[in-house]
């Protein structure tokens, strides 16, 4: 019986030659993530458990996104507990106030993960890697402080959903859209404990931004990764990042899959998820005319230089609705001086956008636009839980920027061909 | 044995309303605990006694890794969660702090707002006594069962580079 790709990685990190699913395995690690909230946690778990070395400094990554700029005491205290846990081990890959970004966005843009390389990270949207063609997946504090401990974790080997992409996109449609009419098709638990492994000839038109965004949202089916073949776009976005050895695992024709799901691009329309889950949703057309009072447009999601031009692009020479407020955080630091030197900021600007400097801030109803009772926000976030973004009765609407943007301009949940 | 009173909720409780992102920076379990499933059950934290069990419907835990989550339910003093299933996250953050959870379909189904439970964690049977109902919860892997004796996965690794 053939692997599928997630299985032959787990497999050669364990340095085994062979894995099934259902197997409890134990993997050698590339990388180690934490952010603001969740490394506090770790480093007490850590240093409860006596542990007085890490395994690496050089392969654990803290990254101050959540709550920072710091929003109060206690958030500048987590923050502290992060750098100084930095400090004591040597760990150079601390980013900070000023280098940081929202983590998922970072990450690969610092060349910190490589295709075919094991990842752990204490955030939930670690998936995110996947589309480089890498494991990665979200794991708790404890797991974190594990792993910086000891430098390997435990995993279960996944069974596989096989998702086949045929064809190209749309104009206006994008990476939100397939994930979240996947996540729409499967539904929230739809690959809960399985590897989403997607595939077929519609990857290759796939921008890397499309994939990072559709690997991003793979835990909101529940999936412990959502993963990416390795090609041409691949290579060219990790050559001048990555400069160390990595390696590109094919899945076997014979691979096993639970379930295959083919979608054909082409037919895909902008999707939006309605409140209170990813699984809500519906297309544009269906959906359009809801009243809003926010819009964000940014987070680990759709905050990378793509989603901020065609957000721009909507944007240009027109004004965002009277009585909405439209929030733009670019994700990254790199990101922020993209959009500057390539006049979006301008844009945004001009439209009457409040811009950010990068932080995860909304998304979580952390800080910089929470909601108060009863409004409802489009968000090209990730989650829209109750109270996720603020009062318990506020709403969200999971969209793409596109949507994003359009709803802006005309205040109320619209299409970018309304425009 | 475990024992106490259930507090049952629906399918797909998220790590949001077990406890809100807005109080993620509290710096201690107890403080986590006065704000547990506060958005999904306001008088949660202060009806919740010692030993009570909560029960969940699908895909419990699911959205966020925050393990804030299984500490917050841990210091409210829920002795165990009871769910048709378990986001993989959430799963995984329970067994690493020691914390117990089952999963039982049919329990999960059957058990209602209220009812007193109890729970063989050994065996896995968990008891409805308000309704004379007997469960057996799916039984964990070895490995995972060693974790869970060693009262979590820190203790685990240290107990092992002992040995």
């Amino acid at each position: 019986m053939g692997m599928t790709m997630t299985q032959k990685i787990l497999a050669a990190h364990a340095g085994l030659g062979s894995v099934r699913a259902g197997d409890l395995i134990e993997a050698k690690l590339d990388l180690v993530l934490g952010n603001d909230v969740t490394t506090p946690v770790a480093v007490g778990v850590f240093d409860e458990a006596g542990f007085e070395s890490v395994f690496d400094p050089e392969k654990i990554v803290i990254v101050l996104d959540h709550y920072t700029p710091c929003k109060d005491i206690k958030s500048a205290e987590l923050c502290k507990i992060s750098r100084n846990f930095a400090k004591r081990f040597g760990i150079t890959h601390l980013y900070d106030v000023g280098q940081a970004g929202i983590e998922h966005a970072l990450l690969p843009e610092k060349g910190l993960v490589a295709p075919g390389e094991c990842v752990i990270g204490a955030d939930s949207h670690t998936c995110t890697y996947g589309a480089l063609g890498a494991f990665s997946t979200g794991v708790g504090s404890t797991d974190m402080a594990a792993g910086m401990a000891v430098g390997e974790n435990w995993f279960k080997v996944p069974a596989a959903v096989r998702v086949t992409l045929n064809g190209t996109l749309s104009p206006f449609v994008s990476g939100k859209d397939v994930i979240l009419h996947l996540i729409g098709e499967i539904g929230v638990d739809g690959a809960l404990y399985r590897s989403l492994e997607f595939t077929g000839e519609g990857v290759a038109s796939l921008s890397m931004d499309d994939r990072f965004t559709i690997s991003n949202m793979a835990i909101e089916a529940g999936a412990k990764n959502g993963i990416f073949p390795v090609d041409e776009k691949t290579r060219e976005y990790v050559k001048d990042k990555v400069q160390r050895p990595w390696t590109a695992y094919e899945a076997d024709a014979d691979a096993e899959y639970e379930r295959e799901v083919v979608i054909d691009l082409g037919a895909l329309r902008p999707t939006v998820a309605l409140p209170h889950l990813p699984e809500n949703t519906k297309t544009i057309d269906e959906a359009k005319g809801m009243p809003i009072d926010q819009v964000v447009i940014g987070s680990c999601t759709n905050g990378r230089i793509s989603d901020l031009r065609i957000a721009a692009s909507l944007l240009k020479g027109r004004k965002v609705a009277q009585g909405v407020r439209c929030i733009v955080i670019p994700a990254t630091q790199a990101v922020s001086m993209q959009c500057l030197q390539e006049g979006l900021t301008e844009i945004f600007l001009a439209a009457g956008c409040a811009v950010s400097t990068p932080t995860c801030g909304p998304c979580l109803g952390g800080h910089m636009g929470c909601l108060a009772a009863g409004e409802r926000a489009v968000a090209t976030t990730n989650r829209n839980f109750v109270g996720r973004m603020g009062a318990t009765s506020s709403e969200i609407i999971l969209a793409s920027p596109a949507v994003a943007a359009a709803s802006a301009v005309l205040g109320r949940l619209a299409s970018p061909e309304e425009l | 044995m475990l024992s106490g009173k259930v507090f049952r909720y629906g399918d797909n409780v998220d790590t949001d309303v077990i406890i809100p992102a807005r109080y993620l920076n509290a710096p201690t379990p107890s403080e986590l605990a006065k704000h547990c499933m506060e958005d999904i059950d306001p008088s949660f934290a202060a009806a919740v006694q010692p030993g009570d069990i909560v029960v969940g419907g699908w895909n419990f835990g699911c959205g966020s890794s925050r393990e804030h989550a299984p500490i917050a339910i841990e210091a409210s003093g829920v002795s165990c969660v009871i769910a048709a299933s378990f986001a993989r996250i959430f799963y995984r953050n329970a067994i690493n702090i020691g914390f117990p959870i089952l999963e039982c379909p049919e329990a999960a189904k059957a058990i209602q707002n209220g009812d007193r439970v109890s729970v063989d964690t050994a065996t896995g049977v968990i008891t409805d006594e308000t309704t004379g109902q007997s469960f057996q919860a799916v039984a964990f892997p070895p490995f995972i069962g060693q974790i869970i004796e060693n009262g979590g996965l820190l203790k685990y690794l240290k107990n092992r580079r002992k040995g």
